[in-house]
This record gives structure tokens, sequence and C-alpha cells, in this order.
């Protein structure tokens, strides 16, 4: 296979990855660790570089949107960046002493986490009262809505920074944005809005994300034939998502979509534990 | 009202559209010159066979430091403008960390101010900390 060939099969692929990372929530990185693994195989830790990437391109470039519509908690953001930021470092440092099989493994794993979480029941309600260290550190906020601005508080700060940390040090092992686990932290712990988890949780995948690439970019992750047409791909297909998900209510899409990752994570998995990686 | 800090804060707007523009510029601007570098390389090397991507090589291939990227850009490399690109990719996250913070500190928001140092702070031990290894 020429270079030509292979770049222009991969740009397909992930554009078709962006495309359904974005329609299910799970985001282009996922898809694109066993797009190129499994079927490109493709080192995973060029897989793990390509996909860093691409959840930085497609965070920064979601996020100008949501930030302009001031549904995002910048606020809360920043302040959860602190768990994430240096959970990546210390993922990015364990990665070196983790065996590329055990890393493939667990990204089956946090898959089919992230399957489960993406249809699962979402918080709808605005909390009416916060616990006072929400208070102090002005985590409380508004968002807008079709009827009017509504007002949130939070709760169980502490425990929502601790799941952070995590979803910080798995970003950094594995490449991924760690959407599902922050989201967990924010709506489930935090007792969040959905719609202000989901946008804040986005705004932070791409400084999540910088903080482990810059690590991997030294390393050698970043392969620029590699990297070039994942990007672009991912990109293009996350946008084409957006517009498409104005228009459409992908319910059963998403069902579709969930489990046919399932499938892949059970690959995932599989392969690793017979170390074919 | 100086205890309901629910409401949103004087000058947050401003910085929103501020930081909403700039990680748009960003990623456009990492894209374009990504897209630049990937076509030259289509064209200098699209005819070669796909190199062993199942093999890791690492810092071996190149292209990881800033002055090789530097180098690479200034021999029209065509790798070099890809990861030039990719560098200003993974800056657009960061840039806009340092944008926060100067938001915060115009607004004298003092526990924001020191909260994004601290980010910041965890930036910068990534990029130059030496944790290559």
């Amino acid at each position: 296979m020429t270079i030509l060939t292979f770049t222009l099969i991969l740009l397909a692929g992930a554009y078709l990855a962006g495309l359904v990372g974005s329609l299910t929530g799970l985001g282009g990185g996922v898809v694109v660790i066993p797009l190129l693994t499994l079927i490109f195989h493709v080192d995973i830790r060029y897989a793990i570089g390509a996909a860093l990437l691409a959840s930085i391109a497609n965070s920064s470039g979601a996020a100008s949107a949501y930030v302009k519509e001031g549904i995002t908690n910048i606020r809360l953001g920043m302040f959860l960046e602190i768990a994430t930021t240096l959970g990546a470092v210390a993922g990015a440092i364990i990665a070196v002493y983790t065996p590329t099989n055990t890393i493939a493994i667990l990204f089956g794993a946090i898959l089919l986490f992230s399957a489960a979480m993406t249809i699962r029941k979402k918080n709808q309600e605005a909390l009416q009262s916060g616990s006072a260290l929400a208070l102090k550190l002005k985590l409380n906020s508004s968002y807008p809505t079709p009827q009017g601005e509504v007002k949130y508080y939070l709760k169980n700060v502490g425990a929502g920074f601790s799941i952070m940390t995590l979803a910080g040090v798995m970003s950094g092992l594995l490449g991924i944005g760690s959407g599902a686990l922050k989201v967990l932290a924010m709506d489930s712990t935090m007792h969040i809005p959905f719609k202000v988890s989901t946008t804040t949780s986005n705004f932070m995948i791409g400084v999540t994300a910088a903080a482990s690439a810059v690590v991997y970019l030294q390393r050698g992750y970043m392969d620029a034939g590699i990297a070039f047409p994942v990007v672009l791909g991912v990109l293009g297909g996350a946008f084409t998502g957006s517009k498409l998900l104005t228009r459409l209510n992908p319910q059963l899409l998403k069902y579709i979509f969930c489990v046919a990752i399932c499938f892949v994570a059970a690959e995932m998995i599989y392969n690793g534990l017979n170390h074919q990686f | 009202m100086k205890n309901d800090n629910s409401r949103k804060l004087t000058g947050d707007h401003d910085i929103e559209q501020f930081i909403g523009m700039q990680l748009r510029v960003g990623v456009i601007g990492a894209s374009l010159i990504v897209l630049i570098g990937g076509i030259f390389y289509m064209l200098q090397l699209g005819g070669s066979p796909v190199p062993a991507y199942h093999h890791f090589v690492g810092t071996e291939a190149g292209f990881t430091t800033a002055g090789e990227v530097l180098s690479g850009l200034r021999h029209g490399s065509p790798k070099g403008i890809i990861q030039a690109g990719i560098i200003v990719l993974i800056a657009t996250p960061i840039l806009r960390i340092a944008f926060s913070l100067l938001g915060f500190i115009l607004e004298k928001d003092r526990m924001y101010t020191g909260i994004t140092i601290i980010v910041l702070a965890v930036m910068l031990f990534s990029i130059f900390g030496g944790l290559k290894v």
C-alpha cells in the first residue's frame, strides 16, 4: 500500500470516527484508537498520540461555540482543571511503565463504561441549594434555557474533584478525552444540570489532553503521517455530526452505536489478553 | 449582593466571547497548517510504501523537539510543517488558560487568579519538566 492510499483510507475512517463520536457523544478519539489499532494495525502508542490531538481539536472547536452561548461554567472548568491536568501528567508518567496490552485492556473497559454512560438517564434538575464549599469557590452559576436563565447550585465538590483526577489519569494514560468520567463527576456527583456538565466537560477536555500531549509529543507518539489524516478527518466528521444533531435526535442511532462500541471494546480486551498489541 | 455569586460576574461575558474566538482561530489555523503540510507530504511521498507503523520508533523519527520542528520548517520539510500545525493545536488550549488568567486578573478575582496560575504551572511543568521518559 502506498502512503497516498493509506492516508485516504485513514482520512475516510477518521471522518466516520468523528461523526460517530459526535452523534453518540463518546468523542472522536475513543473511536479512532480501535480504528487505528484493530484495522490498520498501527502501534497503540501512535494511536494514542493521534487520538489526543483529535480530542484537542474537537474540544476546542466545540467549546468555542458553547462558550459564546454562555452555557459553559468557566470557573468550575478552571477549578476542576487542577485535578484533570495533574491527573493527566501522572497518567503520562505511568504510561511509560505500563505494557501496551494492559493499556488496551484498560481502554476496552473505559469504552464499555463510556457506552453505558451515554445511554443512562440524564440529570436535568438544577439544585436549589448547594454546599458551603461550592459557594466559597464561586462555582454556583446560571445558564440560559428557552425558559430564561436558570440558577443552579453544586454539592459534593470534593468527590467531584477526586473523580476528575481519575478522569485526568485515564486521559493521560489512554489518550482519550475521558468525557464519560468527567460527566459522571459533574452530572451524577456534583448534581450539575446535564447541559452545563457536558459543555463544561468538553471545554476541559482540550486542556486535559494538552497536558499529556506535550509529554507524548516529546516522546515521539505524534507521527505526522498518522496525525495529519486523523486530525482533519475527525474534525470534519465531528463538524458534520454537530450539524446533523441540530436537525435530528438520534436516540435509536445512539443505541445502535453503543452496541457496536461494546463489540469493539470486547475485541480490544480480547486482543489485549492475547498480547496482540 | 455580596454573597450571591450565582449571578454572572461582570466582565465574564466579554472574556467568554474572547476565549470562544481564540479557540476557534487556534483550531482553524492549526488545521490549515496541517492541511498544507499534508498536501506537500502527499506530493512528495504519496507514492512511497507505508512506513511500518506497527513498529514504534519513538523519538528516532524526529520532529519531537521545538528545535527539530523549526529546522524542519526552515527546510520546508512536509513533516515539519505538519508537526508545526500540531504544536499550534496543542498550544491552543494552553493559550486559553493564559487568557483566562488575564481575565481573572482584570476582574480582580484573586482566588481564580491563583487557581488559574496553578493550572498554568502544571502545564509548564508538563512541557519543561523533562517527563520525556
